[in-house]
């Protein structure tokens, strides 16, 4: 934001601009709010590295990970992003049903990705490897459960602007949601590439 | 059926907890009485509570600052009584009470007091300072302002139902963890601090926003009031750091509750640093989130106070600019006993005292504000100057601390030190904001008499309350000590008895004036709206504003825009046309939201998952009904403007005939 850019409160803004106004000033703060989700993340991957030869006697990364698993897991992740861009452009075409469909697709994907987390959460919890066995596991557990809540709600998200494009049509604010949810998903993705190679590739090399 | 709780948890244990558990529950009953005697629920339900107006909102911050205040300021008196008589016989506190009276003190006092009075002055101030008609997302500026009263909602129940943490308001582990502290205290700590934090950042997200997208055609940045950039700044380091206190305190609550290993010290690979270094991650910069705002006020004061422009705007500006750059990078000067080497802390403490230059630059440009200009020694200017004196003695102090082998650490020196730096330092720039602001909220002045009174007995009492800390400190008197057996220390400790009672006075005074003022509301009138001949911009609206602020948003072509209009003959000048203006309606998605984050804390707290469920969906819901009801907001039409205005113009006039 430079110093020169100067905002108007026209007297006579008229709905169409005001509108626009509002879902400008809502996608800025979303990018902000963002910054601190991403600094959140920061953080929890700082705990991660600082834990990283805490395992207490414990298992360490590369008796628990399945190469073959988490790789799968970051292709639906990634095929997921790729999805809802293409619900992206369908909304940026005015073609609401298309959109839903690539919306379901993308629900579909990221579904697909937190049930192989469970999975894999829920094996290493039986093979008492879960977040109580060492302080390595509690930050893994942590930060990759941050990311899973994260998606999970993401989900919940994609249904309910898929609802509402449904009901309501594109409309500009309907447009607007569906883009800002897009910069969730995508900055999730992005979230995922970093866990990758930080908690899991370190295992395998 | 309801987990953990049962009737023990009840204060049946000792009087004192049951008395301070009647005093919260009658005091809470009493004032539903006294609203429903009233019949005003439904007014403050539509006028209030639902409001989204962000001046409104400010105000019911403010309150609720000013009411945790006084429960902050019980807790002090509960602990300067403890320690001036625990001579030899243990005083009238077991340590476990002593503990959480401590704990809920600083709590209090950096949560629920300072945090929402910032946030309140920025409310009623920043974005009619910017020329603008509202917040930029006045929904989620209400669930911030929510959010943080059910935080102050849940530290208040915990005198009545449950105990409250011992561990202080830092949290350390292993003090905090499940083995040391297996009740319910640490619970209520990490859940007010989360809501809490989370309402902050809704605000900080939000006056960010509204800085940046919604200043006045032609404000340039290098325009903006000093208040305003403090605000910027501020709502910066918000965004920044209370992520680092979420992270800590959530993860503290999963070593607590799930058994994993974060902070749990050797056995299972935790360390207790990484709590320490996320706490003050978050904990340094919030020291400047407390104290920036507080100098934009003084900046704000001073220039009014001195009739002349503000000297050395530009290095004020580029100062707080510093203060937020340096105040990230600092943190770790927080905890140089813990040992974390001594290039880590040869590094930290040559950062630490750079702060001193910005700081010294802003002190140097207010004083020479005053120096050149003709200075009205007015209450928000008292406090100014009281603050310049005592300020600079905290400051002092500090240096001894950027030294880090010095033997002063966690003893009452560093007490007295951050005392010194936080009263005055924000507390008393809360006050001159206060004082200065009222008329512009309320539309009449406070009562200067009382005002004085208020002043000197805060400022009296702070240096007789913290200054025999320093002497304490040196002859090496830990913090946080119970009772002691040490002879010499007492005569120290009961002067700092002395200290707290006068800034009880102060307190009762500053009530005293409230009442006062309400009754002489007629002969304080401000009816021109601009009662101190100020400067900047949210002066050029009328006191009270009106729900739009500007009828016709002014345009700004210079700093001190108000001043600039007012040479001009320009100000207040009435437009030959109005427009229909359309302002957020009424939410009551935001309390609910708040008390729906309530009930599921509590819940949380005490393991009752039911409720817990209720609380979870009700916030969901709250917030699915506001998102998805695209409101149009409500429309005043330009007659309704037109009235408004001209009713404005007509009470000036009367109000220059009556003072000529």
């Amino acid at each position: 934001m430079t110093d020169a850019d100067v905002t108007a409160d026209d007297d006579n803004e008229t709905g169409a601009t005001a509108v626009q106004r509002a879902i400008e000033e809502k996608t800025y703060g979303f990018w902000i709010w963002l910054i601190s989700d991403a600094i959140i993340f920061a953080l929890l991957c700082a705990i991660f590295v600082a834990m990283a030869h805490s395992t207490a006697d414990g298992p360490a990364g590369h008796t628990l990970f399945s190469l073959r698993h988490i790789f799968a897991q970051t292709m639906v992740l990634l095929a997921s992003s790729a999805t809802f861009g293409f619900a992206s452009v369908a909304i940026a075409a005015g073609r609401g049903r298309r959109a839903v469909l690539w919306l379901g697709v993308t629900f579909l994907l990221g579904s697909g990705f937190i049930a192989a987390e469970i999975a894999e959460f829920h094996s290493m919890a039986i093979a008492d490897a879960g977040p109580w066995r060492s302080g390595y596991l509690s930050a893994f557990f942590t930060l990759v459960g941050a990311h899973g809540a994260h998606v999970s709600v993401g989900l919940v998200w994609i249904v309910l602007l898929g609802c509402e494009v449904m009901l309501r049509g594109v409309t500009p604010f309907a447009a607007s949601r569906v883009h800002r949810l897009g910069l969730f998903w995508h900055f999730l993705v992005m979230v995922w590439i970093n866990i990758f190679s930080l908690v899991y590739l370190p295992a395998f090399l | 059926m309801l987990g953990k709780l049962t009737i023990d948890a009840l204060p049946f244990y000792s009087g004192i907890a049951m008395a301070g558990a009647l005093t919260v529950v009658c005091t809470a009953l009493s004032v539903v009485a006294l609203i429903t005697w009233l019949g005003r629920w439904r007014y403050l339900w539509t006028e209030w509570l639902t409001s989204l107006d962000h001046k409104k909102i400010g105000i019911m911050y403010v309150t609720l600052a000013l009411i945790m205040l006084v429960r902050g300021v019980i807790d002090a008196l509960m602990i300067r009584t403890q320690q001036a008589f625990a001579f030899e016989p243990h005083g009238y506190l077991p340590p476990d009470h002593f503990d959480q009276i401590f704990t809920s003190h600083a709590t209090i006092m950096m949560f629920f007091v300072a945090m929402p009075f910032v946030l309140g002055l920025l409310n009623i101030v920043v974005p009619q300072q910017i020329g603008a008609r509202r917040v930029a997302f006045p929904f989620m500026n209400a669930v911030g302002l929510w959010l943080t009263a059910s935080g102050a909602a849940l530290v208040m129940i915990s005198l009545v139902i449950g105990k409250f943490s011992t561990a202080y308001w830092t949290a350390y582990p292993p003090q905090s963890g499940i083995q040391f502290n297996p009740g319910v205290g640490v619970d209520y700590w990490i859940w007010a601090v989360l809501l809490s934090s989370i309402g902050s950042m809704l605000a900080g997200i939000s006056f960010l926003v509204t800085i940046v997208k919604r200043r006045a055609p032609g404000m340039r940045l290098m325009m903006m009031p000093l208040f305003t950039w403090a605000a910027l700044c501020t709502s910066i380091l918000i965004i920044f750091a209370y992520p680092a206190l979420i992270v800590a305190a959530a993860l503290l609550g999963l070593d607590r509750h799930l058994g994993t290993h974060f902070f749990t010290g050797l056995q299972g690979g935790g360390n207790v640093a990484n709590y320490v270094s996320l706490f003050w991650t978050w904990g340094h910069p919030h020291v400047y989130i407390l104290i920036l705002p507080a100098f934009g006020i003084y900046s704000e004061v001073a220039a009014t106070f001195s009739g002349r422009k503000l000297s050395g705007y530009n290095p004020l500006i580029y100062s707080t600019v510093a203060i937020t750059v340096l105040s990230l990078v600092v943190w770790l000067h927080h905890f140089f006993t813990l040992g974390s080497g001594a290039d880590v802390n040869a590094f930290f403490g040559s950062a630490a005292p750079l702060i001193a230059v910005p700081t010294i630059v802003t002190i140097a440009a207010w004083l020479l504000t005053m120096y050149r200009g003709r200075v009205q020694f007015s209450v928000p200017m008292l406090f100014t100057l009281g603050f310049i004196v005592t300020f600079l003695v905290g400051g002092v102090s500090g240096f001894l601390f950027a030294v880090a082998p010095a033997s002063i650490h966690d003893t009452t020196f560093r007490v007295a030190h951050f005392h010194n730096l936080l009263i005055p330092g924000a507390l008393f720039g809360y006050f001159a904001g206060y004082q200065y602001w009222f008329p512009k909220a309320f539309g009449f002045r406070l009562d200067e008499k009382w005002g004085r009174r208020a002043f000197w007995c805060w400022i009296v009492g702070f240096c007789l309350a913290f200054l025999p800390l320093y002497v304490l400190g040196l002859m090496g008197m830990p913090q946080r000590l119970n009772r002691s057996d040490v002879a010499d220390w007492q005569p120290y400790l009961i002067v700092a008895q002395c200290g707290v009672v006068l800034i009880l006075f102060g307190i009762a005074f500053l009530a005293v004036q409230i009442a006062v003022s309400i009754r002489d509301r007629a002969a304080l009138a401000v009816p021109g709206g601009d009662p101190w001949n100020a400067r900047t911009l949210e002066w050029a609206t009328a006191s009270p504003p009106a729900a739009y602020n500007f009828a016709v948003v002014p345009e700004v072509h210079d700093i001190d825009p108000w001043w600039t209009m007012k040479q001009e003959k320009t100000g207040g000048r009435r437009p030959s046309r109005f427009h229909d203006i359309v302002m957020p309606g009424n939410s009551s998605a935001a309390i609910v939201l708040g008390a729906m984050s309530f009930v599921f804390a509590f819940a949380m707290i005490w393991y009752i998952w039911w409720l817990a469920a209720v609380g979870g969906l009700g916030m969901f819901a709250a917030l699915l009904w506001q998102t998805f009801h695209d409101r149009a907001g409500h429309r005043i039409p330009a007659s309704e403007v037109e009235a408004i205005e001209n009713h404005r113009a007509v009470s000036c006039v009367v109000a220059v005939g009556a003072t000529t």
